[in-house]
């Protein structure tokens, strides 16, 4: 929560005041609101709806008040209810920022997830068996895609599996987003190609990853007391070994989801997906600070979330993490 | 240590390997087993041709510093050099290991996995990192029951807290759930000692079982071993580097030096008229509580031989003191042969009995 907090401080600022710290007027801000040649006094009444002549700590106060409790906002003669989490609403579209956002989590939701998965599973096995058998034929192919896998950008290997896939041969149609639970296999053919591609980077990484530690935990000596007590060596390898090794994994797994809920910038443009990533890229092109601001408190948020869910589960895992 | 009873205990094969692969009638019996790891800088011969054997209810003691193969050898005897696919690529092992009339160096893996944790249990140096960090004691000594025995859980952790009991845990009910860092270094090796006899083994190895404690738990825990030994008959090897460890527990000792067995014969006899050079050294850097405490300790000069490159003749030749006494320049040509002195006492040295018997009353004795 107090990190939460923090976070937010942290993104006002930044979106709030390196504007003005670079040389961007309270003037200019408005004036980006109302659009082309506005008078003075109309940046005057914005810039009074909008808070902006204000102290600054009053201005956080406002911003934090409209996430925690909404805020009503007066233009002219109407007035708007921005509603709880109220993150303000677009400089461009003057659309209501967090139902925007909201109507696109579902796409980032559906990405990571399922990318999540495929490439926990692939890469975690594809450690597993490399470690049991180092410096196979085996090891040395499943480590050579996982070093192509973590050096090739997302948008190469998007862009050939788009070319390979959808073109060269039409596996998988380009489609839009079908939710869920509208048509779960339509929703699972259009998420295939980008599941795979992402799924493809981080599971590179973690089966390196989770190599490196089964060759680490295989040689501790626990895993001998284990072997002398008769215990078949898939036991072995899984309980023992497996086990001890995925604590670090469980961390670096944290933070790769938080990072991707925040949305995945490069996969949702490459598969011209709608998600939250799309969405921070429009809102970056258009310089509109209050989508950019929810986006990134987002996808801040996510992190702090993940890395919550992280403790919780290292100490279900390790024992001594829990005394201390 | 009675005189019957040497005929049986007292290692009494005579030429290793010769005898071919005729059950042996002693309980535990290795006949020149090699243990050799290749390496990019050669093979490691860590153990290069021992033999031994050992009857139920006996205790039998391996000494020898680090590198001298003694835990190569219990890890041979488990079968733990090639319990995996990974493990069997680097090791060669030749000789035989007759455990109850069961051959194990030819056997399947499979085969002596399942001996592993039922017949043959083993205890290890630091019970801290041999445990399981993230299971519970109870869960790491019903996982050992469970692998033998067709049982439901429930009655594992019943057997579980009766062998925690039973080993001397204070409120083993309780402490049964506890994880290894929750105990101290005492009841950690208490607690693998319940999961090594959880199955009633009738070999019993502890690789140096007190290294890691304190004195005064050191002593507990050997009692405990001596205790549990005579309540369940088992035989029992004991590695250590530390001849004080083994004094009172063993009835057999046994010396290893590069790999190869230097000295072996009734504890007694190893101790009192040891026949060896190598075992003066060890006798002589072994601090004792009745010696004055003004002298200093005699350390073994020179440091231990390459596995890989182990010298000429005696492995022991470049530290020994003795080892221009033998003439033609033997030792350092020509590698000795185990020689029975007396009543199952073997040595390997090129002295004549004679010889090393004025050495030790007059030079060595007088000043341990």
């Amino acid at each position: 929560m107090i990190l939460l907090l923090i976070v937010s401080a942290v993104t006002f600022g930044i979106f709030f005041l390196l504007p003005k710290l670079a040389g961007q007027s309270t003037d200019q801000l408005a004036q980006q609101y109302i659009g082309k040649a506005p008078t003075p006094a109309d940046i005057a009444a914005v810039k009074k709806n909008l808070g902006l002549d204000k102290p600054v700590y009053e201005q956080y106060w406002e911003f934090l008040k409209g996430i925690f409790v909404g805020v009503d906002y007066k233009f002219g003669p109407e007035a708007a209810k921005c509603h709880v989490p109220c993150f303000g609403y677009s400089f461009k579209t003057h659309i209501e920022v967090w139902p925007e956002i909201q109507s696109r989590l579902p796409v980032t939701l559906s990405l990571a997830a399922g990318a999540a998965v495929l490439w926990v599973v692939s890469g975690v096995a594809t450690g597993v068996l490399s470690a049991l058998r180092p410096g196979s034929f085996f090891d040395r192919m499943a480590m050579g895609v996982a070093l192509a896998g973590v050096s090739l950008p997302m948008f190469f290997t998007g862009a050939l599996a788009l070319a390979l896939f959808t073109y060269q041969w039409p596996i998988f149609e380009r489609s839009d987003y079908v939710p869920l639970l509208e048509d779960p296999l339509l929703w699972a053919r259009t998420l295939v190609l980008p599941w795979v591609t992402l799924a493809f980077l981080y599971s590179a990484l973690y089966a390196r990853l989770t190599r490196a530690g089964m060759l680490e935990t295989l040689s501790e000596d626990y895993i001998r007391t284990a072997r002398a007590k008769g215990l078949e060596e898939r036991k072995v390898v899984v309980r023992h070994g497996l086990r001890a090794a995925l604590t670090p994994i469980i961390t670096v797994f944290g933070m790769d989801l938080g990072l991707l809920l925040g949305g995945a910038l490069i996969t949702e443009q490459v598969f011209s997906l709608k998600g939250v990533g799309a969405f921070a890229v429009e809102a970056i092109n258009a310089n509109d600070l209050p989508n950019i601001l929810g986006v990134t408190l987002l996808a801040a948020f996510f992190i702090v979330i993940c890395n919550l869910v992280v403790d919780v589960l290292y100490a279900a895992v390790d024992p001594r993490v829990r005394l201390s | 240590m009675t005189d019957s009873s040497e005929d049986k205990t007292a290692t009494a094969v005579d030429e290793p390997a010769a005898a071919g692969s005729r059950p042996p009638s002693a309980f535990l019996e290795v006949r020149d087993l090699k243990v050799h790891f290749p390496s990019d800088d050669g093979v490691v011969k860590s153990v290069d041709g021992l033999t031994f054997s050992l009857e139920k209810g006996k205790t039998l003691g391996i000494v020898g510093e680090s590198g001298s193969g003694k835990s190569v050898t219990s890890l041979a005897v488990m079968g733990l050099h090639r319990a995996s696919r990974q493990q069997r690529s680097k090791v060669n092992m030749s000789g035989e290991i007759w455990l109850d009339g069961k051959e194990l160096v030819s056997a399947d893996p499979d085969e002596v996995r399942r001996l592993r944790g039922r017949e043959m249990a083993m205890i290890f140096q630091d019970p801290l990192s041999a445990l399981h960090p993230f299971y519970t004691v109870g869960q790491q000594i019903v996982e050992a029951y469970r692998v033998h025995n067709n049982v439901d859980k429930k009655t594992a952790r019943k057997r579980a807290i009766e062998m925690l009991d039973r080993v001397g845990i204070p409120q083993p009910d309780k402490r049964v759930d506890d994880h290894p860092h929750q105990f101290s270094g005492g009841m950690r090796q208490r607690a693998m000692i319940a999961m090594a006899l959880v199955n009633n083994p009738e070999l019993l190895i502890a690789d140096e079982p007190t290294t890691a404690l304190d004195v005064t738990v050191q002593a507990q825990i050997l009692d405990l071993i001596r205790d549990l030994q005579k309540e369940f008959g088992s035989a029992v090897i004991i590695i250590t580097h530390d001849l004080g460890v083994v004094a009172e527990l063993a009835d057999d000792l046994l010396v290893m030096y590069g790999g190869r067995c230097v000295e072996r014969g009734p504890a007694d006899k190893v101790f009192y008229r040891p026949q060896h050079p190598y075992t003066w050294g060890l006798l002589g850097s072994m601090p004792r509580i009745d010696r004055d405490q003004t002298e200093r300790l005699i350390p073994v000069k020179g440091s231990p031989p390459s596995l890989i490159n182990v010298p000429s003749g005696c492995a022991f030749n470049p530290r020994c003191p003795y080892a221009d006494v033998p003439k033609d320049n033997l030792t350092r040509t020509v590698r000795p042969e185990l020689r029975e002195a007396d009543g199952g006492h073997f040595s390997a040295c090129h002295m004549s009995q004679e010889e090393r018997e004025r050495i030790w009353t007059e030079e060595i004795a007088p000043k341990l």
